[in-house]
Order: C-alpha cells, then structure tokens, then sequence
C-alpha cells in the first residue's frame, strides 16, 4: 500500500462522525487541561483511560492522543496571559509571551503560538507517516534479542535525558519493572511479590499507579505549596498577527519544528527540553539578542512549534516499535493492551486503520485546535479564574472513577490511594516518576524477551552480543550511560531541572 | 552533622532504594532460580533487587558526601485526608451508592484547602455530583447504584 492510499484510508478512518467527536473531544478536554496548571496529560489520560475501554481501540487512541496534543496548545495559553506555564512544556513560552502581552500584544503571541504549533503539527504528522512505514518494518525483523536490547536502550535513554538526577532516574526504572512483575508469573503461573493478596495475582493495573502517582501525588505536592496569585493579561485588539509578525516568525516555526522532531523520538526528553533548545538556538542566530526577554515574537514561536513537533514526534517509537519514550506513551501504550492490542510492528500491517486513523487524526485535531484556541481564547482566559481549591476535587472525582470502573473494585482505589502517598514521598526525595512508569509497563516484557533470548541461545547469553541489531542497542545504551558522566551535560541538565 | 544527614535527601533515598532492593531479593529467593537456559520466576526480581541495592548504596554515599535538604512544604492535612477520602470511596461505591461516595469523596479532599468553605463546597459537590451521574451513570452507562436500597 502507497503512503496516498494509507493516508486515504486513514482520513476515511478520521472523518468518520463518531471519530471525529472523539478528536473534539480529546483536544478540547486536552486545551482545557493544558490551560489549567496543576493538572497535566499524564493525570488526565490516566484518569480518563478506564472510560475509552468501551469504546473502539482507533477511537480511543485518538481521543487519548487528542488531550495529548491539545494541552500543548493549551499550556500556551496560559503561559502568555499569566507568565505561568500551563505544563512544563511551555516554561520558555512565558518569557517573551508575556512581555508581549503586558506590551499589549497578547492576540498577536496567542495566534503565532497556535499557527506555529499547528505548522510543528504538520510537519509532525508527516513525520510520523513518512518514518513510520519503513521502522515498523524493519523491526518486524526483531527477535526476542533485539526487543530486549531495545527495550533496556529505551529505559537507559528514558532514564539519562529525562530532567532529573541519573542516579534516581535508572533507580525508578528499575523500580518499576519490579512493580511491573507483581502478580502471576507468565510462564510458570507463580504468584510473585502478592503477599497472599488475591487482588495482586493479576498484577498491579497501570492506571491504579498512573492516577495514584499523576493525580493524587501531584495534588499532595501542589497542596503542600503555597497557592500563587495570578495575575490575568488582558486580550485587548486584534488577535491577527501583522504580516510583519508571520515574517519574523515564519523561519523559527520551521527550526522549532526541526528541533522538535529530533528531540520527539528520543526517550526521554520532554518537549520542555525541545522548546528551551530551540528558544537558545533562536537567541543565538537573532541579529538583535537584546531583544529576546522582552517580547521578542521568535521566542514565543519557535519553542511553541518545537514542543508541538516533539509530542506528535513521539509517537514514531511507540506506533511501530512498541518502544514508549515518554510517560504519556507509556499511558498510550498501556491503553493498547488493555484493548487487546499487543503493541509492536504487526500494529502496522495488522491493523493499518488504527495507525492511519490515528495519524490522520491527529492532524485533524491540529486544525481543530486552531480554530478552538484562537477564537474562544476568551473562554480558556475565564477558565484562569477557578482557584485550585475548586479544580482538584474534581481532580479527585475522577481518580476515583476511573479507578474503581478499572474492575469494579475497591482494592484498586485503596493501591491507587497508597501509590499517591508513594509518589508524594518519592517526589519529596527527588525522584522523577515518568521513567518508573516506563519502567512498569515494559516489566512483563522485557523479562519474557529476556527468558526467550536465552532459551534461545541455549542458556548462554551471548546471543545478545552476537546478534548485530541486538548488539547495537546494546553499545548505544553504553554510550548513552557514557553520556550522563560527561560533566557538561550534567552541567547543563542542572540549569535545566533548576 | 547528624541533624544535616536526617534531613538529607540522598540520605534516606539511599536507604530507602536498599531496604526495597533487600525486601525484594529476600521475597524472591524464594521462587525457583532456574537455569541459565529455563530461567526460572527468581531471576529476574534478583537482579532488578541487586540493581535497586546497588543504586541505593552509591546514592547514599554520596548522600554523606553532600548531604542536600529535604525541601520545607508539607500538609499533614492533605497527607491524610486525600488518601483516606479517595480509599473511603472506594469502600462505599458499592455499599452505599455512588451519591453518597461521592460526597465523602469531595468534601473529604476540599477539606484538605486551607480555604475551606463549607457553602462553596456543598455547591461544588452538587455540581460534581450531578455531573458524574449524568456523564458516567447515564451517558457511558456504568453500573453503579446512585444510592443503595433505592
């Protein structure tokens, strides 16, 4: 099938009434999250996630991947009108953002943020449409070795570019895994780490640690913080940038989204590591440096596009190598299996309309969020004014929903309870928690590649070695551990975590 | 010195990584081990608990080295009642309905604000309340009882 049909196919897989409710509503919960800081994707989609198992596989990917990409529109919002970033990816949007809007410029950066993400959508589309086909195919090649190896190649990757301590980070990888092989052994059917509980032998559900750690975790650390004042910019004029603006912006739109899609399929690196490169890179090649810090319109564009570019970039490892880079991923990928769905290659040829849907989707979704963010940016601005006081009840009430709808049972939401305590005290002492989730759902897996690698190989575990693939990931996770002692990068890792 | 260790991060980060490391070993060596070929349910739990000890023990050495406060900001209030409203839901879904859980929940976790409102709370929960019902009772169709014995 040519890349033509596939797309057609996946644009009559989009258009389909019932899908394209599902887009609008993943990007306007998404823009809603996005716009609200305290609560992120990660919380929401793990909340969210029990209610999609009703529903088809493709609707609920594009839904799930709606709230995605749709608080990365969001997050901008609030990063322009409030000099507070809605998520961690738009921590470098509030510098010139709101400079340009207390300069009275708040529409012109509010729609340069949205035609940017939008242009960074794109081409991240694309990307994953061109790049797609090809990686699903070569890893179709794999073997129990080579998934393995790629496997502890993404969990090292995960682990050394996340934002945080390397030490702490491969240690709640490895954590993870451990929770990961609560419940029955896969192969010989013994109940491991269940303490005599009936509830664990089917092991820990994801959601149950995704919203015990996201959501109530996340609620317990911004409750413990005082809660900050905000103070709202006004949208006065027009929204409609001037044609001198789009000329300004037009190039840093097109790195951002350059940046953006290298950043996007490396584990690991959150889009606020994509958008605060491209914001340097901009810096460097202005005529003018003096004028970025004080409204310069490059600096709103260009991380704008690159974190946009980023979050659709990552989907690549996750839609053909069932390689999750990132928490989110992590979620989406969980939210595969749970419909049935073994992630990996075969998702490609196997179910094409799931991933042409998807992407095709998600370019729909770009558009829509345009056209939802710029004109009712007065509605997202009001949603500014509910304290937090009011907003993490329902926080909770969601939680709790979606927990105990998992299996209908009390257990779950008493473990979810337990792993917000968990998650809390963890945070206090400096872990980060995406690479445990990562670390959680590749359990299973890589201990059963790891068992067949060796069967294979007769109980000698040079097979990994002697394979070339499974070899190459190997010496990549080498040089990519190599990587975390070079002291420049650890230099620059603490300017960016500080 | 010692008051610096006790509120060190690295310090109990490291104790805490060896004391789960150990706890998992020792809970594994109980499962066969197996052979290299035919590994067994032991191996993997093993190495992932050596993997957490030895992550344990070179960040509590270097917690000793340069020991890094714990940050102020905590809400004893909010450590215990989120958690036990959220189980405490999770207790009454089925036993009295989800209305009253509901309830418990969120007036459970507002009273963890510091700006607790006992009128703006009950308009909260009756907004949630009736939000959830329409939504998940009504609209997904979940199969809970909105009150037991009704």
């Amino acid at each position: 099938m040519g890349l033509l049909d596939s797309l057609a196919l996946g644009f009559a897989v989009a258009v389909s009434l019932q899908n394209l409710a599902y887009c609008l509503a993943g990007v306007v919960v998404g823009t809603l999250i996005g716009v609200l800081p305290g609560i992120g994707p990660l919380a929401t989609i793990s909340m969210l996630l029990p209610l999609t198992f009703g529903v088809s596989p493709v609707s609920a990917l594009i839904m799930l991947a709606g709230i995605y990409y749709g608080a990365q529109y969001g997050s901008s919002t609030t990063a322009i009108l409030v000099n507070l970033p809605g998520e961690t990816s738009s921590v470098v949007t509030c510098i010139d953002g709101y400079q340009m809007a207390r300069q009275g410029r708040a529409g012109p950066a509010l729609a340069i943020a949205a035609i940017g993400s939008f242009v960074a959508g794109t081409f991240g589309t694309l990307l994953v449409a061109l790049f797609g086909p090809p990686l699903a195919q070569l890893a179709l090649a794999f073997g129990s070795p080579e998934y393995f190896s790629l496997m502890l190649m993404g969990l090292v990757a995960a682990a050394v570019l996340s934002q945080g301590d390397v030490a702490k980070s491969l240690a709640m990888v490895v954590l993870g895994l451990l929770l990961g092989i609560v419940g029955n052994d896969l192969s010989s059917g013994l109940p491991r780490f269940t303490f005599g509980i009936r509830e664990l032998t089917d092991g820990i559900g994801f959601v149950v640690v995704a919203v015990g750690v996201f959501a109530l975790g996340e609620i317990l650390a911004n409750l413990a913080a005082p809660e900050q004042q905000r103070v709202l910019a006004r949208v006065s004029g027009s929204i409609f940038p001037s044609r001198r603006d789009l000329r300004d912006a037009l190039a840093p739109i097109l790195r951002g989204s350059g940046i953006g899609a290298f950043f996007g399929v490396l584990p690991g690196t959150g889009p606020a590591i994509a958008s605060f490169a491209s914001y340097m890179l901009e810096k460097r090649l202005a005529r003018d440096p003096s004028r970025f810090g004080h409204g310069a319109i490059e600096g709103v564009a260009a991380p704008e596009a690159a974190n946009n570019a980023d979050a659709q970039c990552k989907f690549i490892p996750m839609l053909t190598l069932g390689l999750p880079a990132s928490g989110v991923m992590a979620l989406m990928l969980g939210a595969l299996t749970m419909q049935g769905i073994q992630p990996g290659p075969e998702v490609m040829s196997q179910r094409p309309e799931l991933f042409w849907g998807l992407v095709a989707s998600m370019w729909i979704g770009n558009l829509m969020l345009v056209v939802l963010n710029l004109p009712l940016v007065g509605v997202w601005a009001w949603l500014l004014r509910v304290p937090y006081r009011l907003l993490f009840p329902a926080i909770m009430v969601f939680s709790g929903i979606g927990v105990y709808s998992l299996s209908n049972s009390a257990f779950d939401v008493y473990l979810a309870a337990g792993f917000g305590l968990v998650g809390f005290a963890l945070m206090k002492l400096g872990f980060p928690m995406p690479p445990m989730l990562l670390g959680f759902v590749l359990g299973p897996m890589m201990e059963d590649n790891l068992r067949r690698s060796l069967l294979m190989g007769r109980g000698d575990p040079s097979l990994l070695v002697k394979r070339p693939i499974s070899l190459a990931f190997l010496v990549a996770s080498v040089l990519i551990l190599l990587l975390a002692l070079v002291p420049a990068i650890n230099r620059r890792r603490a300017r960016l975590s500080g | 010195m010692k008051a610096a260790l006790l509120r060190s991060k690295d310090f109990w980060s490291g104790l805490l990584l060896i004391a789960v490391g150990v706890l998992a070993v020792a809970v594994a060596s109980g499962y066969p081990f197996g052979t290299m070929t035919r590994v067994g349910a032991g191996f993997f739990p093993i190495v992932l608990g050596v993997l957490l000890v030895l992550f344990g023990l070179y960040i509590l050495v270097r917690g000793l080295a340069a020991a890094e406060p714990i940050e102020a900001g905590w809400s004893p209030r909010a450590l215990v009642l989120l958690p036990a409203s959220l189980a405490l839901f999770g207790f009454l879904v089925d036993r009295a309905g989800l209305v009253p859980a509901l309830a418990v929940l969120i007036v459970g976790s507002a009273a963890a604000s510091r700006q607790f409102d006992l009128a703006e709370v009950a308009l909260l929960a009756l907004v949630l309340i009736a939000f959830a019902a329409a939504v998940f009772v009504w609209g997904l169709g979940l199969p809970y009882a909105l009150l037991v014995g009704l």
